[in-house]
């Protein structure tokens, strides 16, 4: 496991897509140190042959009958946009 | 039992309006006055609308009068933690991220609350996305402890604790990640209840961490959360790790499940760090069954100190992933200061998100990204089937599992500044979720502080049935769930 220490913050930022102040990242940097210095713990446990578990359960895939049903209208769908013009949602320009 | 119509349970509610002593407008008007009487020094509430409830009262009213009832809920104020989805209400997660979304629809558990004929009142505070252990870190308010107004209501789900504590809701639901139920509903003196994962569907829930999340009751008394459960529990065709189980009649169990039972006490929850207060209430709660009949057993779960880093490496994860959602693009703030749309997803983000819900979607990132993955997810996750397999093992032997909720009483207001100091909080709820285990936590006495206790009961997967019978038979031996807060 790595060591703790270098934890790259404003690597993990920019992959997080998260913009943090210079006292965040020095705070950060810090808190998140102590926290993974703890979960060093985790290379105690021999999990030689262990499965992962993503889920507490085995579960098979759960599959929906096939019902055309009536979704959100445009005027509910677009009415948390923080910006919209003609029944779309307005962004930035993406294009040069 | 205080005489106030607030502090009453579901149970004697759903008599009194039966027998027509009472209407719903009636009790909903008092639970209301009661709320503004005391909201501003609990301050459980980021909404609520009066107008919509006395409507869904009025409604049920006639719907009595006509004959037709809907159940024990019907025409009961039941409150909902703000991370629930009710259609054209505001749904905020306590965060400046979500402060203006209106949800245009319900979740599951809303439309199972509103089949039951239940009058849905308010929308209750938490930690940020449901991260945390106080609500200290809503971006909305504090809320405070109604037993001491200077402590934490525990959290996540502390709005909802503290509501039904301070007679501000009959009965609400929360969401548990890793004891954001039950640790809540310990500080706060009332029942809370994690369900097994997959009882209760998702859907509507904003998601934190997708496989440890779990929808549940608080309510005044077992029997009351037996009625909040069924009402929504179930297969959901909307919700993937939903799961077919044959639901039986909870608060009809609850008379016919007598035990004994045998219970295992795992010696890895009674270490360094317990409260000697809290574990002197727990060891009178292990006494209690062992004088009904009860076999006790001392049981070993060897993996529990790994529980923890376990579960901040799998929620932080599964949260970094959840959150991606918020760009800033189709919902949700947005910053008024891009240059272009790469800008526009870090500042809103940064903007909108409190600092612990930045602290683990960093966290979660890191431990996701390439040359980690394999050291800190996967190894996370073989943990985590070694920690099930020590529950299994156990459940081989016995019914449910006795320990405290929380290794202390609710801590004051500030007191737990450091993120890592705080994570400690939930030691003894995380397996639960990790395991995907039904949990309960049910008051089992008081510090010399005045404080509430919490004993916590862990059950076997789908088996709420009995472990809602393990619980009713230590509640009704003892006088707790008659105390309530003086405010």
């Amino acid at each position: 496991m790595a060591n703790h220490n270098d934890i790259d913050i404003d690597r993990v930022a920019q992959l997080a897509r998260v913009e943090l102040t210079a006292e965040e990242k020095a705070k950060f940097s810090r808190q998140l140190g102590d926290v993974l210095h703890h979960i060093t713990q985790l290379e105690q446990v021999d999990v030689t042959g262990v499965e992962p578990s993503a889920h507490a359960y085995p579960m098979v895939n759960v599959w929906a009958d096939d019902v055309a049903q009536k979704g959100l209208s445009a005027e509910d769908a677009l009415r948390n946009a923080p910006a919209k013009r003609d029944n779309m949602i307005a962004v930035p320009k993406v294009v040069e | 039992m205080a005489d106030e119509l607030y502090f009453q349970t579901i149970a004697s509610l759903a008599e009194r309006l039966g027998a027509k002593g009472l209407s719903s407008v009636e009790l909903t008007k008092a639970v209301i006055a009661r709320t503004q009487a005391v909201e501003s020094q609990i301050c459980a509430f980021n909404s609520f609308d009066v107008d919509d409830a006395l409507a869904q009262a009025a409604t049920s009213d006639a719907r009595r009068e006509a004959g037709e009832v809907l159940g024990p809920l019907d025409g009961i104020p039941v409150g909902l933690k703000d991370v629930i989805a009710v259609e054209n209400q505001p749904l905020t997660a306590s965060s400046k991220m979500l402060a203006d979304f209106v949800s245009p629809y319900d979740a599951t558990v809303t439309q199972n609350l509103k089949k039951a004929g239940a009058v849905l009142w308010g929308r209750l505070n938490l930690d940020e996305f449901a991260m945390g252990s106080s609500t200290e870190n809503s971006a909305t308010k504090k809320t405070t402890n109604p037993w001491d107004r200077t402590c934490v209501p525990g959290g996540s789900s502390g709005g909802s604790a503290a509501a039904v504590s301070a007679g501000q809701a009959i009965a609400s639901l929360g969401s548990d990640t890793g004891g954001s139920i039950r640790q809540p509903a310990a500080f706060c003196g009332v029942v809370g209840m994690k369900p097994t994962y997959g009882l209760v569907s998702r859907y509507g829930l904003i998601a934190f961490a997708s496989s440890l999340d779990q929808i549940g009751p608080f309510a005044h008394t077992v029997e009351d959360a037996a009625i909040m459960l069924q009402s929504i529990a179930g297969h959901d065709v909307k919700d993937s790790t939903s799961y077919r189980a044959d639901i039986p009649d909870y608060r009809a169990e609850l008379s016919q499940r007598k035990g004994p039972w045998k219970l295992g006490i795992p010696k890895e929850y009674f270490g360094e760090g317990l409260d000697p207060e809290v574990n002197a209430a727990v060891e009178k709660a292990i006494a209690y069954y062992r004088e009904q009949g009860c076999e006790i057993k001392e049981v070993s779960m060897p993996h529990t100190k790994y529980c923890l880093d376990a579960y901040y490496v799998i929620a932080t994860a599964e949260a970094s992933s959840n959150l991606s959602r918020y760009d800033g693009i189709r919902y949700g703030h947005r910053s008024k200061d891009a240059k272009d749309v790469e800008d526009l997803y870090f500042k809103s983000r940064g903007e909108g998100f409190g600092e612990e819900v930045k602290r683990r979607i960093m966290l979660g990132t890191y431990v996701l990204s390439s040359g980690y993955y394999d050291a800190y997810y996967l190894r996370a996750q073989k943990v985590r089937t070694l920690i099930r397999q020590d529950f299994l093992k156990a459940y081989e032997e016995v019914d449910a599992l006795i320990t405290p909720t929380s290794p202390t009483p609710a801590f004051k207001l500030g007191a737990k500044a450091d993120p890592l100091a705080l994570y400690l909080c939930d030691i003894y709820t995380i397996g639960a979720n990790l395991a995907g285990l039904p949990g309960i936590s049910l008051p089992c006495g008081f510090a010399s502080s005045g404080l509430p206790i919490g004993l916590q009961l862990i059950g076997q997967p789908f088996e709420e049935a009995n472990l809602l019978s393990i619980a009713h038979s230590y509640e009704q031996a003892h006088e707790w769930r008659n105390a309530h807060p003086q405010i």
